[in-house]
């Protein structure tokens, strides 16, 4: 066993702590923001087990199942691709189903962390009514499963990529800090409705349909110059910058197929956005989660 | 444990009050809170679980914890755990806690009995190593064999409480929360696990037992509580306790029933 700590004050005032714990009211609702993170990135290995154990439940860990996760955005990217061409009354070529596809895939990653997330707090009830620990581990873990079945397909990308001929540059080093922005901004959206759905149990089914409309105004289906000369026609330029996915997805998409990188306008947004999120997001999820050994 | 440069109690809970919202509804919805908004229904009901309860428990008691139901004994119990945080008041406890509440271990019946001793390990702070160390012992004490790999969905309720049992006595608690689970399994295990838990006792552990078993808080336990709606009613020994709140109960049993349903 762990040698006792003396009563410090630091250590006492630690909420978590495994030999002493003070547990005082948690001032405007929030919990003490140092000892939460502590204990946050202490307890990680929780996060990534739950999301492994997940993944192993659904298969996802055997080469069949990871087939099926890179099968469906294909298909989907495939019936969209055609819709488009008939509806556009044009073909489109291979550049135009590469940037469909990574803009599927991206969205759907958002899409999946959210959905997961979600119901995440809800699906760990028994665990959070007897067990305590900070509780946004839940929403963190789900956001890791995402995360982990959306790398895949960019392979799948890849080969799309090289076969429409795209180029491969120095640029698409930028694509690191553009999924980070998207990684913390899904974070921000899970624990945002992992909260919701643990007071309307419903936010689950609602969810399909917001992100459907979601898919449709984000840059997947059109693409940013698309976008933005609409917009820019009905002098509402601003008017892009609303929709969180436009300069997430977008600076994404453009990277990775034209290996241009995207202006600093769309990096500021995807920034402000992100983190934004993330900040806002979580704290609504602190400011309930004493309350969720009670509501589930 | 050794006890040395530690204050005298195990746990201390000064002014404690607790109070939460919940809903009415047990699976609350926008399509039930909508429908209810129209009729100017509440949907949220306050619940004072607990006014202003203090006491100090040494290390090595035994503490049983009496009351009727909605008396807040569980919310003491999840509250001293650190899961349900005070409103006012403070809360001391010196030492490793575990818990054994009415729901047990196992969230998540679709997963195996190994994997949730696993995530429910690491989820109270435990480190892969520690719960590897500890985990041969939870398996063969909940005498469980192959049912381990297992979703736990295939277990009966006995298995369940057997393997909730296992997990928290095996956790190397200072502390022990135990929610009316002494009936854990068949005669042959509860004798097994009474065993268990006096050899925790036996170094210098502490435990708290919330139970309606009347005559196990005689037989177990070396100090007592009463709990009556949120309030502590009484302390002193099991026998005092236990004679007041049998008196109360017999005295007054209509209004206290009809109260209470």
């Amino acid at each position: 066993m762990t040698p006792r700590k003396t009563a410090s004050a630091a250590a006492a005032e630690d909420e978590f702590l495994t030999s002493i714990h003070v547990y005082t009211p948690h001032r405007a609702g929030l919990p003490r923001f140092g000892p939460y993170v502590r204990e946050l990135w202490a307890r990680r290995g929780f996060a990534a087990e739950l999301s492994r154990t997940t993944m192993r439940a659904a298969h996802t860990d055997t080469f069949f199942g990871r087939l099926w996760l890179v099968l469906n955005p294909l298909l989907l990217a495939s019936v969209y691709y055609t819709l488009v061409t008939i509806l556009s009354n044009s073909s489109r070529g291979m550049a135009y189903f590469a940037h469909l596809l990574a803009g599927l895939f991206a969205f759907y990653f958002v899409a999946n962390a959210m959905q997961s997330g979600a119901s995440s707090v809800v699906a760990g009830g028994r665990l959070v009514m007897n067990t305590a620990f900070p509780r946004l581990l839940l929403p963190l873990s789900a956001v890791r499963t995402a995360f982990f079945r959306f790398l895949p397909t960019l392979l799948v990308y890849g080969v799309v990529h090289l076969i429409a001929g795209l180029k491969l540059s120095p640029a698409h080093l930028m694509l690191i800090p553009a999924l980070a922005l998207i990684v913390v901004f899904s974070v921000g959206m899970a624990a945002f409705f992992a909260t919701l759905n643990v007071y309307f149990r419903d936010t689950t089914s609602f969810l399909p349909y917001f992100t459907r409309i979601w898919l449709y105004v984000s840059p997947v289906l059109l693409t940013v110059p698309q976008i933005a000369d609409a917009a820019a026609r009905h002098d509402l330029s601003w008017l892009v910058y609303v929709n969180p996915l436009f300069p997430l997805l977008g600076t994404w998409s453009e990277l990775i197929t034209s290996a241009e990188v995207p202006s600093s306008a769309m990096w500021l947004a995807g920034v402000v956005w992100s983190f934004g999120t993330f900040a806002l997001g979580s704290l609504f999820f602190m400011s309930r989660e004493r309350e969720f050994a009670v509501r589930l | 444990m050794p006890s040395d440069s530690k204050p005298d109690f195990a746990v201390s809970v000064r002014d404690l009050s607790i109070t939460y919202r919940t809903t009415i509804e047990r699976v609350p919805t926008f399509r039930t809170a909508i429908v209810k908004l129209g009729r100017g229904e509440r949907t949220v009901r306050e619940v004072e679980a607990l006014r202003e309860v203090s006491f100090d428990v040494a290390h090595g008691t035994i503490l049983g914890i009496v009351g009727a139901n909605g008396a807040g004994k569980s919310t003491l119990m999840r509250s001293v755990a650190g899961i349900l945080p005070p409103s006012t008041g403070r809360i001391e406890v010196h030492g490793r806690v575990s818990t054994l509440l009415s729901l047990g271990v196992g969230f998540n019946a679709q997963l195996s009995g190994r994997e949730n001793v696993v995530l429910g390990g690491l989820a109270a702070g435990l480190s892969r190593a520690e719960i590897e160390e500890r985990y041969e012992e939870i398996a063969k004490f909940a005498e469980l064999g192959d049912f381990m790999d297992m979703p736990m969905r295939t277990y009966s309720s006995g298995m369940y409480s057997r393997l909730a049992f296992s997990v928290a006595v095996h956790m190397d608690p200072d502390i022990l929360l135990v929610d009316e689970a002494l009936s854990a399994g068949d005669a042959r295990f509860r004798v097994k696990a009474q065993e268990r838990m006096r050899d925790l006792l036996a170094q210098a552990g502490t435990l708290f037992l919330v139970t309606h078993a009347l005559g196990s808080v005689k037989e177990l336990c070396n100090d007592a509580i009463w709990l009556h709606k949120g309030r502590l009613v009484m302390r002193g020994t099991p026998d005092d306790v236990v004679a007041g709140y049998t008196k109360f109960l017999e005295v007054g049993e209509d209004a206290f029933t009809l109260e209470d349903v």
